[in-house]
């Protein structure tokens, strides 16, 4: 088996001269949409020379259900219930931005309980979207049992949201003012016993799945991202912590309640997919950590939602506002422009899967192995319905 | 490599022995959370139709669909929810926005059928397992989507008050005005319940774009009272306003004064723009009160003639004398007035029918007659001693202030009754300066009168003194002074289910005297211009008539109107009578361009 080397340091930003199919040298596959590299459809073409990767072009479309335009016909209350979809296993990210970007353009003040509330609704997202993924990443290198254990133990996740938010999935929990609830009774042990447990799964990942001989060797070395790359690559999130950047929105332009929180920005020296995956492990017990910080400090009583407007008519005032958080992937932001009316005149949903998926993806997949092109794809974390909203 | 990363992997044996996630039979149930937003339940008895879940449902997947058993209750549209599972995504915004909080959701999630249609079902009236669960989805206490409080009107300190017959309510700002609007949720009881079927969404609706003269419009088409009602009408609109089910209702009249008073008298001709082409027929109207000002209104804009005939000096009935001006100024009266008046209505004042023009005479001189002369003599407290001369009737008090007549009340007052002219008629004694006392047979939260005006009334400082039953009215030693005999009763429980009656206990006998005793326990009619001959073939029946269809008495000619044919005795329903009339002398005089839905020059329904 040969072993990707990943891409040169130098950056160069020239179209690669396209292979001469007709020479028969090549091989074109199509890799997906349907595949088991990431949640949701989204096409490779693919070039081989052999099984070494030539040429790679990514394809998106599969899910375009047209997010921002739906939304420029919807009144501000019922977008919230559409943003969510945006990206399937996050989809509070988009409550919050959505919520956020309203409520910043009306002048809305949360209340105190809903800041909290809001910020561990995110961090149990993060919990929850990285045990999918970390199970994603194991399971493209052909390692079938931690997907088992994290889904699984995914699901006790959910639980808390379906407790917390009434839904497992689309959670509809922060809405324009607030959150839609406090907490339910008892929560916060369950929640405490939960954190617990996963900590300790964390733990036997890190044994079975980092520790392992098999995983090293095909992750390490592959996708290799250079710090030169982020920039004009516009990478965010773990895949460009992972190569060493310290860059955190949570921690530089805090937003909710972290600047209360006590954490670190956490970065790597190693920016291949193993890299990625364990700058990535390490997050999820920040993750955890933070979510007590916040049972900790939650406020148990007041009010979680800001004096209202009679939303069925609801008209926001003329404006426009780029609001962002720290997405499991990074840098999740929402532009929005209002035109005083009852309904928005554009949101544009800027979502790290852009670029992580189509141009840094054509650029690492050169020189991989075919067998690693899912790995890869796992390891950069996309979704490919944020890609096309 | 290392010799660890080789073993390390092998660790996962030891989860070999650990309980496992799954369960061994996966056909065990698992409830939902007990906040999951699962199937929807519908407390159909709690529920009014309002259908704000309709109109929140981002995916169109709630129908209002009339509901047989719901059909004609009082603040009920008697349409429920029909929710459409091929579209909804359980959001729960229904749920939240639901005013009654009947709207719930189940923890429920599982529902399997081989008919597809079944996923369509009316919440609550199709009988679903879910219906009388416990758990899931609830909108959250301190949760709202709209403001459940209404915007305080400013209103002035009872202690200003008292000291003048300036205008109480002052009115809303343009910015208070539009949060108050905003709080709306436009299902519409309220139209069907307003006795005039005013087009309160619509206007309301007007107040948040700011389009005042559009609101003018709006409330022309059903009443032409607007500035009028918008101070004291009775509001049964806001009595089932489902806003106020969880909150405070919205405070439609107050919204309604608002629309008036950002429009100046000068420029309704232009705004309403009503057109008359004459069409050669005369109507005579008796009574220039709300019911006759008001098929005034509408059958001069279909073209009639029109001739009031007023036995007072100015127009505006009850509203003119039986009103105060702290609820309702002259100026704001007359600007409803005036424009009636300037379509080219003829009203003839200080004419009385029966004494200086003949009944039978209007028959013959007139095409149609509408006949509203309202509730003017005072009924009788049937005690001993009533005719002194310090008795009053609360009425001529009231008109005695109107029209700048000292009443010549005294210092000390006792009112007797319930109602609102008992109420108005203490809050004028209290301006007059004198101290009252309101004498009332059964408790507080029995009077007839408005809630408003009784609690105003406390405010001002008139003390109510609930249970007493007035037995006998006697002369005091001085003869500007007058006492009354009262005793306290109980409230004793009807055994039929009837309201509770007040039972008059001799042991506790009361004796007070006062400078004058107002009586104010109700109102007759003063029928007497009628022959016996007419009064029998228009069915009277108690002082009252009993119209038909269209406002139509018995006489062909003679349609009646306001409080001496209603039960509900208030501006409102006069002014609707008015309306309806209007529509009925149409019929009688136009009959071939005559439908029920025909629009008038306007081009909107008439």
């Amino acid at each position: 088996m040969t072993l990707s080397t990943g891409h040169s340091a130098a950056l160069d930003f020239a179209q690669p001269e396209p292979p001469d199919l007709s020479s028969g040298k090549y091989v074109k596959l199509w890799q997906g949409p349907q595949h088991p590299g990431i949640t949701g459809n989204m096409s490779l073409e693919l070039v081989l020379d052999g099984d070494t990767i030539v040429s790679c072009k990514t394809h998106v479309g599969y899910l375009h259900r047209g997010f921002e335009k739906l939304m420029e016909r919807r009144s501000f209350i019922q977008n919230f219930t559409v943003v969510c979809r945006i990206a399937v296993p996050e989809p509070t990210f988009n409550e919050y931005l959505y919520s956020h970007a309203v409520e910043e353009i009306s002048g809305i003040e949360v209340p105190e309980r809903a800041i909290w509330l809001r910020t561990m609704n995110l961090e149990l997202m993060r919990l929850a979207s990285f045990l999918m993924w970390i199970g994603g990443q194991s399971g493209a290198f052909g390692q079938y049992t931690v997907p088992n254990w994290t889904l699984a133990y995914r699901d006790y996740v959910l639980d808390l949201f379906e407790e917390m938010t009434g839904a497992r999935i689309y959670h509809m929990y922060i809405v324009p003012g607030g959150v839609r609830a406090g907490l339910p009774d008892g929560f916060e042990e369950r929640a405490r016993e939960i954190m617990k447990g996963a900590e300790k799964l964390l733990d036997q990942i890190e044994r079975v799945m980092f520790n392992n001989v098999v995983f090293k060797a095909r992750s390490k070395g592959l996708g290799i991202i250079t710090p030169d790359m982020v920039d004009p690559y516009g990478i965010v999130g773990p895949n460009a912590r992972a190569c060493g950047l310290a860059r955190d929105i949570r921690k530089d332009e805090p937003y909710l309640a972290y600047d209360r929180l006590d954490f670190e920005t956490i970065s790597g020296n190693e920016a291949d997919a193993y890299g990625r995956a364990y700058l990535r492990l390490q997050e999820t017990r920040q993750s955890i950590n933070l979510i007590r910080q916040c049972l900790d400090h939650a406020p148990t009583d007041g009010p979680f939602q800001a004096d209202m407007p009679n939303v069925l008519h609801w008209k926001v005032p003329a404006g426009e506002t780029y609001v962002k958080a720290e997405c499991t992937r990074g840098e999740y932001g929402y532009y929005m422009v209002t035109d005083g009316s009852e309904f928005v005149r554009r949101v544009h949903v800027r979502g790290p899967s852009y670029t992580h998926a189509i141009a840094v993806m054509e650029r690492l997949a050169v020189g991989t192995n075919i067998a690693d092109i899912a790995g890869l794809m796992v390891s950069l974390h996309t979704y490919p319905p944020e890609i096309e909203r | 490599m290392n010799l660890r990363d080789l073993l390390s992997p092998f660790f996962v044996w030891q989860r070999a022995f650990e309980k496992p996630y799954t369960s061994i039979r996966p056909t065990i149930d698992r409830p939902g959370a007990p906040a999951y937003r699962g199937f929807h339940i519908n407390v159909s008895e709690e529920c009014v139709g309002c259908g704000s879940c309709h109109s929140i449902c981002q995916n169109h997947a709630i129908d209002m669909v009339p509901a047989a058993e719901f059909e004609g209750r009082t603040g009920d549209s008697g349409l429920r929810p029909r929710f459409d599972y091929g579209r909804c995504c359980w959001c729960g915004l229904c749920v939240d926005i639901c005013t009654a909080a009947s709207l719930r959701m189940s923890n429920e999630y599982a529902w399997i059928s081989e008919d597809p249609d079944e996923f369509h079902f009316t919440a609550g009236v199709d009988d679903k397992p879910w219906q009388n669960n416990e758990h899931g989805y609830r909108r959250a206490e301190g949760y709202h989507l709209y403001p459940p409080k209404r915007i305080e009107m400013d209103m002035l300190s009872p202690d200003e008050s008292v000291q003048s017959f300036e205008e109480v309510a002052r009115g809303y700002s343009e910015a208070q005005a539009k949060l108050e609007a905003d709080r709306c949720v436009e299902c519409g009881i309220c139209v069907a319940t307003c006795p005039a079927h005013m087009d309160v969404p619509d206007y309301i609706h007007s107040i948040r774009d700011g389009d005042y003269e559009k609101g003018l419009q709006l409330m022309y088409r059903t009443n032409p009272f607007p500035a009028t009602c918008g101070r004291i009408c009775t509001r049964r609109c806001e009595s089932v306003c489902p806003v106020g089910i969880l909150g405070e209702p919205v405070a439609i009249r107050w919204l309604k004064r608002f629309i008036v008073d950002q429009v100046d008298a000068k420029d309704y001709p232009r705004i309403l723009n009503d057109q008359i082409i004459e069409s050669g027929h005369r109507v005579a109207i008796i009574g220039a009160g709300p019911g006759g000002l008001s098929a005034a209104y509408y059958l001069r804009k279909k073209g009639h003639a029109v001739t009031v005939f007023e036995a007072g000096e100015t127009a505006g009935g009850m509203l003119r004398y039986g009103v105060p001006s702290y609820r309702l100024p002259d100026a704001d009266l007359d600007k409803d007035i005036a424009y009636i008046v300037s379509l080219g209505v003829d009203i003839r004042y200080n004419t009385r029918i029966g004494k200086d023009i003949d009944f039978e005479q209007l028959l013959q001189d007139y095409a149609a007659v509408f006949l509203s002369t309202g509730l003017s003599v005072p009924s009788n407290m049937r005690i001993q001693g009533e005719d002194h001369a310090r008795v009053l009737s609360g009425l001529q008090v009231l008109a005695d202030v109107a029209s700048g007549r000292d009443p010549g009340i005294g210092s000390r007052v006792a009112v007797i009754g319930g109602g609102n002219v008992a109420m108005d008629a203490a809050r004028v004694s209290r301006r007059l300066g004198a101290e009252v006392t309101i004498l009332y047979r059964r408790r507080i939260a029995d009077m007839p009168a408005d809630e408003e005006e009784i609690h105003e009334s406390q405010e001002e400082g008139c003390n109510i003194v609930p249970q007493a039953i007035p037995v006998e009215i006697i002369a005091a030693d001085k003869p500007q002074q007058v006492s009354i005999k009262w005793g306290e009763a109980e409230m004793v429980q009807d055994p039929t289910g009837g309201r509770p009656r007040p039972v008059l206990q001799e042991d506790r006998m009361h004796t007070d005297t006062y400078d004058c005793i107002i009586s104010a326990i109700g109102q007759g009619s003063d029928l007497d211009f009628l022959s016996k001959e007419n009064q029998q073939q228009l069915a009277i029946e108690w002082g009252k008539f009993t119209p038909g269809e269209y406002q139509q008495s018995a006489l062909q000619k003679v349609f009646v109107g306001g409080d001496v044919a209603n039960r509900t005795a208030d501006a409102i329903s006069a002014i609707e009578d008015g309306h309806h009339a209007a529509r009925g002398i149409e019929r009688l005089l136009n009959p071939d361009g005559f439908t029920a839905t025909q629009t008038d020059n306007t081009g909107e329904p008439a």
